[in-house]
């Protein structure tokens, strides 16, 4: 039996591994403002490289830390250097998306080159455990207490006492006037950067070492506590990421001992929303700060949209329409259903995060909503498909805006952790919530799709039904643009504070995108049950939420036509040149950065 | 007694910037279609204090009045809704939003046929309508339209020929006018400019003088943020001059003008009002 010492030490040794990702990120968000949401992956890659060490090389535990520390340090330079420093004068969501974009490749390749099998990593140091009070602690706990302590004495010392530490404090402090002094802005971010990646690294490697297990998906779990440890301690402030790391080691250990182990997560996000909505600036930001002055540069890259003349869309929709009427494979029809599928969800994603500016990372989260709701609805209730599927869809709009209400004041990235943060709250629920989502066994037997009682069943159906529903949400949607609200929305996205001085509720707006889109997604994400007759907590993931990113970015931000041609490009262009898809995300991945660092517009245009 | 109503009264009005007072206790009368105009120089606090009236920001102390009511800390959206417009130092447009949609957000209060004040339910009803547009909407937002034009009208040939070009595309002086043009379609009872003319041209800058002029004339009230003399000195009923967050004149133009303490404020930060405006331009 474990005593509360045990779950206290725990807390505080889980703790300590989270401080060494946090710390990065409050150096890095101090200095650039910004999120850097790789920081995960360089976690992951230093538990691989670390593995390689142990495991291959054989190299001894000091020298596996200086390996690790090293090499990750490179990663980071490497993202910098080529990442984002091209990106300084660009529009604000374009590093956003890089660092999004980074970490997906970076998951990719260590996932094509190790497998995505989960290995284990041996802990270098002997088994054994010493009684402390009721408690016990092992080698292995000291030793992460110990590379702790020292990575935050270390850096006080270089912080404190460097020239270059100088540097990064005075750029954190007013990163203008301290290019104004002199100080090289490059130099910094360099520095900052490196330090970053190399205590990220040896986390990695720790906790690889502490569980005895490293596989891919540590990277985004480790990026989501690591953001939650620094907003709960301030966003950019280096002490209080340590704080907010221990706390959230101690709410995590707590929670997993009165509730069990499936909880551990949900205790994590649950924090960050807490904090997030009662004290964005973290737990000990001095006085109410000033809302930030004038934000130079726009939020996102202004552009002439695509002008595509009426009768070219109406023939366009005119040859998808009767395209089963021609004998076509079933492979491409299949192809199609998936694209109209991502057409609605992207619909949804551009309007929210395109038109109104809300860039979200979870939106896998209200297909989720959708799909659960129009399967239980039509299996439980008997609904019939059709409404069902409405259901799904009001139930997205409705939920979903619930959700993310408490968060309608944040701004910029922060909305952005948000909305992961909900999105994996929602599937730890999904998970958790047997009694009504039948947890990890998930919902199978859901009725395939029918309308009127006549049961659709044939891919020629299928796909007329996915399409004509698609072109009528992207219609809805192309007439909400053109009236008050598409410019009430866009507005807000390109300058809230003018917004509100004219008068522009940003609850009441961001309401109405958020229920709009949700019942776009909730659709899609209801007809998905019903054709794969099966789904769990991880049908809808976040994968398909970058996915639904890069689509909206590809077709243009807030660009209607933009997201069904994007969805098609996504969906059909791997299918055309016969990309496997162990592939997929990785060329996703990389077309996310090249489109933000060459066309931030996408093919169609921003509107 | 009626032309002497007070429009906005700030007592005691304080802001406090960590160990920075940026706004101490400023007092301030403006009466029904008067126009004060404030200066200082460069850090002296103006911009703050239309923060605190507009409600972008809130005082540590003080309260503000507007039309007699108390509207202290209220949130920018409630003091739009109750006619107060301003532009922005910096110039804030919408830069992907055309002419014509940036000042017609201007007139986002205005809006009755698409939202109808219904509780709770409001929202969804002005979801529904903008998707439905029945003819009721149409005809408002036609109506609005021809108004837009009638405004933009105001500055000549300088905004009717761009009303669909988007802002950001639009040079840095035609950017003001349109934040002026907006500000206008709000149909505002108090109007607060934050420094006009600031990096216009003596051409542009006499046209927007006259602008002003006109609409002081029109009986509209006016808070005037303005660093060139000449022009505060023609339009002013009053001037307040403020350095380091205090106000350390008040009077008629020219009284202030040869007041020591304002010369000594200005000379004492090295900038003259003429030399900062060519810095900023
Ligand atoms: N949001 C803010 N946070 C901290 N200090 C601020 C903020 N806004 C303004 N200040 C400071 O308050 C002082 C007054 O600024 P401001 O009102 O812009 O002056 P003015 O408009 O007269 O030039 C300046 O010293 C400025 O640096
Ligand atoms: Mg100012």
């Amino acid at each position: 039996m474990s005593s509360w010492l045990d779950y206290t030490i725990n807390g505080l040794i889980v703790g300590n591994v989270y401080a060494l990702v946090a710390v990065g990120l409050a150096l890095i968000f101090g200095v650039s403002r910004l999120i850097n949401f790789a920081q995960g992956s360089i976690y992951l890659v230093g538990a691989y490289i670390g593995w390689v060490a142990v495991v291959q090389l054989h190299t001894p535990l000091p020298l596996t830390i200086i390996v690790v520390a090293v090499a990750a340090a490179l990663v980071g330079l490497i993202i910098e250097r080529f990442g984002l420093r091209p990106l300084q004068n660009s529009v604000r969501i374009a590093p956003l998306l890089a660092t999004i974009g980074i970490s997906f490749v970076l998951d990719q390749l260590v996932m094509l080159t190790f497998s995505p099998n989960p290995r284990a990593l041996p802990s270098q140091l002997p088994d054994v455990r010493f009684q402390v009070g009721g408690g016990t602690i092992g080698p292995l706990d000291l030793l992460i207490a110990g590379v702790g302590l020292t990575s935050a004495l270390l850096l006080f010392v270089f912080l404190r006492y460097s020239k270059l530490g100088w540097a990064v404090r005075a750029a954190s402090q007013d990163r203008d006037a301290a290019m104004q002094m002199g100080v090289d802005v490059n130099r910094v971010n360099q520095a900052v950067f490196g330090i970053a990646a190399a205590l990220g690294g040896v986390s990695g490697l720790l906790v690889g070492m502490y569980y005895n297990q490293i596989d891919t998906a540590m990277s985004l779990q480790a990026t989501l506590k690591g953001v939650v440890a620094e907003v709960v301690g301030g966003a950019g402030n280096v002490p209080g990421a340590v704080i907010g790391s221990l706390l959230l080691g101690l709410v995590e250990s707590y929670g997993v001992a009165v509730f069990g182990t499936s909880y551990r997560n949900l205790f994590a996000f649950l924090l960050l929303v807490v904090v997030l909505v009662l004290r964005p600036n973290g737990l000990f930001a001095s006085a109410r700060q000033a809302p930030p002055e004038p934000l130079t540069g726009t939020f996102i890259a202004p552009s002439r949209p695509v002008r595509i003349p009426r009768w070219a869309l109406l023939a366009a929709t005119a040859v998808f329409a009767v395209l089963p009427f021609f004998p076509v494979s079933f492979y491409v029809l299949q192809t199609l259903i998936n694209a109209w599928l991502l057409g609605m969800l992207a619909l949804s994603l551009t309007l929210v995060a395109g038109t109104i500016g809300q860039v979200s990372l979870g939106h896998a989260a209200l297909l989720a909503i959708g799909a659960y709701t129009s399967a239980l609805l039509s299996l439980t209730l008997n609904v019939p498909v059709g409404l069902a599927i409405i259901g799904g869809g009001l139930m997205s709009a409705a939920l979903g805006t619930a959700l993310i209400s408490p968060s309608f004041r944040l701004r910029g990235h922060y909305v952005s952790i948000a909305t992961l943060a909900i999105g994996e709250i929602v599937s730890l629920v999904i998970l958790n919530w047997e009694s009504v989502t039948r947890g990890p066994i998930g919902i199978s037997g859901i009725p395939p799709l029918s309308l009127f009682g006549y049961e659709l069943i044939s891919p020629n159906s299928i796909y007329g039904f996915s399409f004509v529903v698609m072109v009528v949400l992207a219609l809805l949607q192309g007439r909400l643009l053109s009236s008050h609200l598409g410019r009430s929305f866009r507005a807000i996205r390109d300058d809230d504070i003018a917004a509100r001085a004219y008068g522009l509720s940003l609850n009441r707006y961001k309401s109405l995108a958020f229920i709009f889109g949700g019942f776009a997604a909730g659709v899609s994400g209801g007809i998905a049950a019903h054709l794969y007759s099966y789904i769990n907590h991880e049908t809808f993931n976040t994968q398909q939420s970058i996915l639904a990113l890069t689509v909206v970015i590809l077709g243009g931000l807030g660009n209607v036509v933009g997201a069904i041609v994007g969805a098609v490009a996504l969906v059909g262009l791997p299918e055309v040149f016969r990309i496997a898809a162990e592939y997929r995300i990785l060329i996703y991945g990389i077309v996310l950065l090249l489109l933000v660092r060459f066309r931030p517009q996408g093919l169609l245009g921003t509107i | 007694m009626a032309e002497h109503a007070p429009m906005l009264t700030l007592r005691g009005l304080t802001r406090r910037f960590g160990g920075l007072t940026a706004v101490d206790a400023i007092d301030l009368d403006l009466a029904k279609g008067g126009l004060v105009s404030i200066i200082g120089p460069n850090g002296a606090g103006k911009t703050t204090l239309f923060n605190l009236v507009t409600g972008l920001d809130r005082p540590d102390a003080g309260t503000v009045h507007f039309e007699g009511q108390d509207i202290t800390g209220l949130p920018p959206e409630r003091l739009a809704a109750g006619g107060i417009a301003r532009t922005f130092q910096l110039g804030r447009v919408f830069g992907n939003l055309s002419v014509m949609d940036n000042v017609l957000i201007g007139a986002h209060t205005r809006l009755r046929a698409v939202k109808p004040a219904v509780p709770v339910i409001g929202p969804l009803l002005e979801l529904g309508l903008a998707l439905l547009r029945p003819a009721s909407v149409r005809d408002e937002e036609e109506r609005l339209r021809e108004e837009v034009k009638a405004i933009l009208a105001r500055f000549g040939e300088r905004l009717l020929p761009r009303i669909d070009q988007p802002a950001y595309s639009l040079s840095y002086a035609n950017r003001r006018r349109v934040e002026i043009a907006r500000a206008l379609a709000l149909k505002p009872r108090l109007l607060l400019l934050d420094e006009p003319t600031a990096g216009m041209n003596p051409t542009e800058t006499t046209e927007m003088q006259g602008l002003v002029a006109e609409l002081k004339a029109e009986g509209l009230t006016i808070l005037l943020i303005e660093h060139k003399l000449e022009m505060v000195m023609r339009l002013s009923d009053r001037v307040i001059v403020m350095d380091e967050g205090r106000k350390i004149a008040e009077g008629p133009g020219e009284q202030v003008r040869g007041d020591p303490k304002v010369i000594e404020a200005y000379l004492g930060h090295g900038l003259s009002g003429s030399g900062e405006q060519e810095s900023a331009a």
